[in-house]
């Protein structure tokens, strides 16, 4: 992945940054942990003009929808264009069969404004070249519908990072402008971004933009005169190339939590000069209520150990969450991919000599778990149950990406679906 | 290249893990990238197995490609052994891999373990699941019993040995069929050497030619292990699959006869085309036959699902339950033959497919009453508000439940009937529906009063509106007016999920009146849900 360099200019918000010296356990061996197609599942519902055509076997197929559980839309916007011996055999017909699978497609569902080809590990694999066929269906389908195209594949991405890959698309096409304005970087519900406007507006921080917004066709616009917020960590090559377009980062932890959304918050009214005043009377309120929801919460949570197992990428802010605000002691904080620059703001507020890994070797990792006895394990769905088994109460890391957990008004929501396990264990006498 | 929203089989390599996790000491290696352990939530989550599944995955990355694989495969094989000790280890191929040709079964092979080792070639981009999964019992069959390649005859026994075989993790309410169908040969006096794979040991497999028959259970799993062993040893192997009264009837004639014993300790019970609770071992033929299920007549019904839960559904449907069967097909192509002949003799076409969106306009098409089908079925049944049961995989968790629910034998004539019956309008009254169509309560789109509230927008709690037809829609009413919602609070309110939309409604209101507050605004919402937790 090319490393451009950003400033990640440090708010007054956040504390000032330690070393970023933090031992990490890098692994190499089984991922029990989805590939960047799965982001599909969200993705799709939050552009809904927008249609995801991966090009894969019929195990992409059975992914997107095992982890989507089988949702009941008449028709999703997503599909699989499932390649056969057929395809294999010569790439010129895999690229025949490719537009006729799209004009089938883009004829059935006129609605459609926006097309993400996405590769799969097959994809790649024989080097069917997608960006090439985007260019080509785009010539042919535009104005109607613009294709573009990224990957999704296990082989280069995961989990979380088909989000930065499927946004990372759209940044060439962003439309250029100098105007002052901010940001918002990464995939929130619905709910949350129309929170986080209705605070901007009030702290009269504005325009704002989000992106990933509602429409894959009516994007926002980006430039010199563009501060960027992160909303998710895991958009590194998005955030990059934005960045390579003029916008400046605006660093700050992540809105997770009342501590994180404060900052979050705070950076933005450093850059954009809000008062002190102002900023108070906008954010003391729902921080201080934030603050009291977490209480009921803390009374399970604080002083149990917990152990994250790689997931999402967002592991890192939810612990240092779990851990600032409602009292966890962190164990081991496993992500699946660490990419630096995107948590330069969280790294210091961890805990000094935590524990963090980085990739999977699922086998050694549950054996660090079994020896640790944590009181409450957040992992994935294959393995859930069977920790829950052995005695160890679980988290699936799944509900943590599908569940709005930003801002002020989730936190506690955030902390409830973390202290659920366990109360749910004191409550069972069966 | 073939266009797919859901598929009904997942790639072949799923169907060598259900062999794999139904077996108790074999462990499968996969060869493949990261992404490729979602299988294993199908295990843990849709049969909520308390261990995780016997699979490794290499985990290749694209950094490895340049010819690195290889050596990771055999690396992966080699500490999976080490790590579970398994009596036999399965080495197979998820797509990307196969196009890699690293050939990582006879990498496996080479590391000279003390245990077999089975090279899998699954085909993932021309085959199926469910063939992956028969694919996968038969060579590992033949593997285990390739030093047995001819035995004299077993000694004879008092007792007849026979084993069952195409039960797997994941199949149809394999776990009870299993209970049934031993129950059926005890009551015939006849032993069970072995149920492969679901439960069994690769000692299992070893002794597999010690029975002198074979029942083939599920033919999509087991009919070429069935095929072989009949080749191999002259095992015969079984063609009745029984499910519904009748089938298990002739299923028992079929076994009795092989087994060389007397039928008549189960068919003495059995009075075919008889009334009343004596007239056999199953409730459900008096059942179909009591006044209350006149109803049923004629009721027209969609059938769709594998090849054998399918075929069985159209028997039953039309002689136990006498519906009109309007529709009936199958994903199985490989058993397409059998379907079409069934739908033919029914004077309908059989819709053979693997396309969902297909088989949905066929539903459409046919306007049934009634669908029994796969978990597909029963979202294209609720979306059109149309009863269904599911009959076959692929299945969900709902499908797995917890109380004893067998699908085969004269106590799954039982279950197929209940769970038949249950999601249609009673019969009383459906009449009264015929006679009050405009009756607010009971009108056309009202559902089953025994039943949740199902075709219609997810009430929020609020009263519904008593006008016929005035569906609780998304239009605040004015009794809001007087709640003192503000449009903004309302609008904030439909952004909560529907499923506790009600609890945050009547919360929030709660919390306004408490105050005495007069509107009730987006903060007075987030007040109330900090106040109230959850």
């Amino acid at each position: 992945m090319n490393q451009v360099a950003v400033p990640l200019a440090l708010q007054r918000a956040c504390p000032a940054p330690a070393p970023l010296q933090l031992p990490v356990l890098r692994e190499r061996g089984q991922h029990e942990v989805f590939c960047g197609l799965t982001g599909i599942v969200w993705l799709h519902r939050k552009l809904q003009d927008a249609f995801f055509l991966v090009v894969g076997s019929r195990t992409c197929a059975h992914l997107v929808q095992s982890a989507a559980g089988v949702m009941i839309f008449a028709e999703p916007r997503f599909g699989t264009a499932i390649l056969t011996e057929r395809d294999l055999a010569g790439l010129a017909d895999a690229n025949e069969e490719l537009d006729r699978v799209v004009t089938q497609l883009v004829a059935r569902r006129p609605e459609i404004r926006t097309l993400f080809l996405v590769g799969s590990c097959p994809s790649e694999v024989i080097k069917l070249d997608l960006a090439k066929a985007a260019e080509r269906l785009s010539a042919r389908l535009l104005p109607a519908v613009r294709v573009l195209s990224y990957s999704g594949s296990g082989i280069e991405t995961t989990f979380t990072q088909g989000e930065d890959n499927a946004l990372l698309s759209l940044v060439p096409i962003l439309p250029a402008t100098e105007a002052r304005q901010l940001l918002v970087v990464g995939c929130v519900a619905d709910v949350i971004e129309d929170q986080f406007r209705r605070t901007f507006e009030a702290l009269g921080i504005g325009p704002v933009q989000f992106l990933p917004g509602r429409r894959a066709a009516n994007l926002p616009s980006v430039g010199p005169g563009t501060d960027l917020l992160l909303a998710q960590p895991f958009n590194g090559a998005t955030v990059r190339a934005l960045a390579a377009r003029g916008a400046r980062v605006l660093g700050a932890p992540y809105p997770i939590g009342a501590e994180g959304t404060s900052a979050w918050f705070g950076a933005a009214c450093a850059a954009w000069g809000v008062a002190d005043e102002r900023r108070t009377a906008v954010l003391d309120g729902p921080a201080r209520r934030a603050a009291r929801s977490l209480q009921r919460h803390r009374e399970w949570l604080a002083g149990k150990r917990l152990f994250l197992l790689p997931d999402s990428q967002l592991e890192i802010p939810i612990a240092r969450f779990l851990h600032r605000e409602l009292g966890m002691e962190l164990i081991e904080v496993g992500t699946p991919y660490l990419d630096r620059t995107m948590i330069e703001a969280e790294l210091p507020l961890l805990p000094p000599g935590v524990a963090l890994s980085e990739g999977q070797d699922v086998e050694r990792q549950l054996d660090r778990v079994r020896a640790a006895r944590p009181d409450l394990t957040i992992c994935g769905l294959g393995l859930a149950n069977p920790l829950e088994a052995d005695g160890f109460a679980t988290k699936w890391s799944i509900e943590l990406v599908f569940t709005p957990i930003h801002g002020y008004e989730q936190a506690a929501d955030l902390a409830e679906v973390c202290a659920r396990p366990l109360r749910r264990r004191a409550l069972l006498t069966v | 290249m073939q266009l797919t929203l859901w598929t009904y089989e997942g790639p072949p390599h799923v169907g060598a893990m259900r062999v794999a996790a139904s077996m108790r000491d074999v462990h499968l290696v996969l060869h493949a990238p990261q992404g490729d352990t979602y299988a294993d939530l199908l295990f843990t989550m849709i049969e909520r197995y308390d261990h995780r599944p016997p699979v490794s995955y290499t985990t290749f990355q694209a950094r490895d490609l340049g010819g690195e694989t290889a050596a990771l495969a055999k690396r992966s094989i080699a500490e999976a052994y080490a790590r579970f000790q398994p009596s036999l280890l399965l080495v197979g191929e998820s797509c990307t891999a196969e196009l890699l040709q690293d050939q990582p079964g006879t990498l496996g092979m080479t590391l000279g373990l003390p245990v077999p080792v089975v090279g899998l070639e699954m085909s993932a981009f021309s085959k199926k699941e469910n063939w992956g999964a028969s694919e996968t019992l038969y060579q590992m069959v033949r593997a285990v019993l390739s030093d047995r390649a001819c035995v004299p005859t077993p000694p004879l026994r008092r007792t007849p040995l026979v084993n069952i075989l195409g039960p797997t993790a994941l199949g149809f309410r394999c776990r009870d069929d299993i209970v049934e169908v031993d129950r059926l040969l005890a009551q015939l006096g006849i032993e069970v050497n072995a149920v492969v794979p679901l439960g069994a040991t690769v000692d299992d497999l070893r002794r597999l030619p010690d029975a002198s028959f074979n029942i083939d259970l599920y033919p999509e799993v087991s009919r070429p292990t069935a095929q072989w062993l009949e080749r191999a040893f002259g095992m015969p192997y079984t063609r009745t699959v029984p499910i519904g009264t009748s089938a298990t009837r002739e299923f028992v004639a079929e076994v009795a006869q092989l087994a060389g014993v007397d039928p008549r300790p189960v068919l003495a019970g059995e009075h075919p085309g008889t009334a009343g609770l004596a007239s056999s071992q199953s409730r459900a033929p008096w059942y179909a036959r009591s006044v209350d299920s006149t109803y049923l007549t004629g009721k027209r019904v969609f059938i769709f699902g594998d090849a054998t839960h399918a075929l069985a559904a159209a028997r039953i449907a039309t002689e136990t339950m006498g519906f009109e069967v309007v529709g009936l097909g199958t994903y199985s192509r490989e058993r397409a033959r059998d379907v079409r002949e069934a739908a033919a003799a029914l004077g309908i076409s059989a819709l053979v497919s693997d396309d969902y969106l297909e088989v949905e306009q066929a539903v459409a098409a046919a306007g049934p009453e009634l669908v029994l089908g796969t978990q597909m079925e029963r979202h294209i049944a609720k979306r059109m508000g149309i009863p269904c049961a599911v009959i076959s995989t692929p299945i969900h968790v709902q499908d797995v439940p917890a109380r004893y629910s067998p699908a085969m034998g004269f106590e799954g004539a039982n279950v197929l009937f209940d769970s038949w019956v249950q999601p249609l309008m009673m019969g009383l009254e459906e009449h009264l529906l015929q006679m009050f169509r405009g009756d607010f309560e009971f009108h056309d789109a009202a559902p089953a009063s025994h039943l949740a509230a199902t075709g219609r927008p997810a009430s929020d709690g609020r009263q519904p509106s008593d006008a016929p037809g005035d569906a609780p829609g998304d239009t605040p009413a004015a009794a809001d007016t007087a709640t003192g919602w503000t449009p903004e609070g309302e609008r904030e309110l439909r952004k909560i999920p529907f499923f506790v939309r009600a609890k945050a409604r009547r919360n929030t209101e709660r919390f306004a009146a408490e105050r005495g507050l007069a509107a009730i605004t987006v903060e007075t919402l987030y007040e109330a849900k900090a106040h109230f937790g959850r």
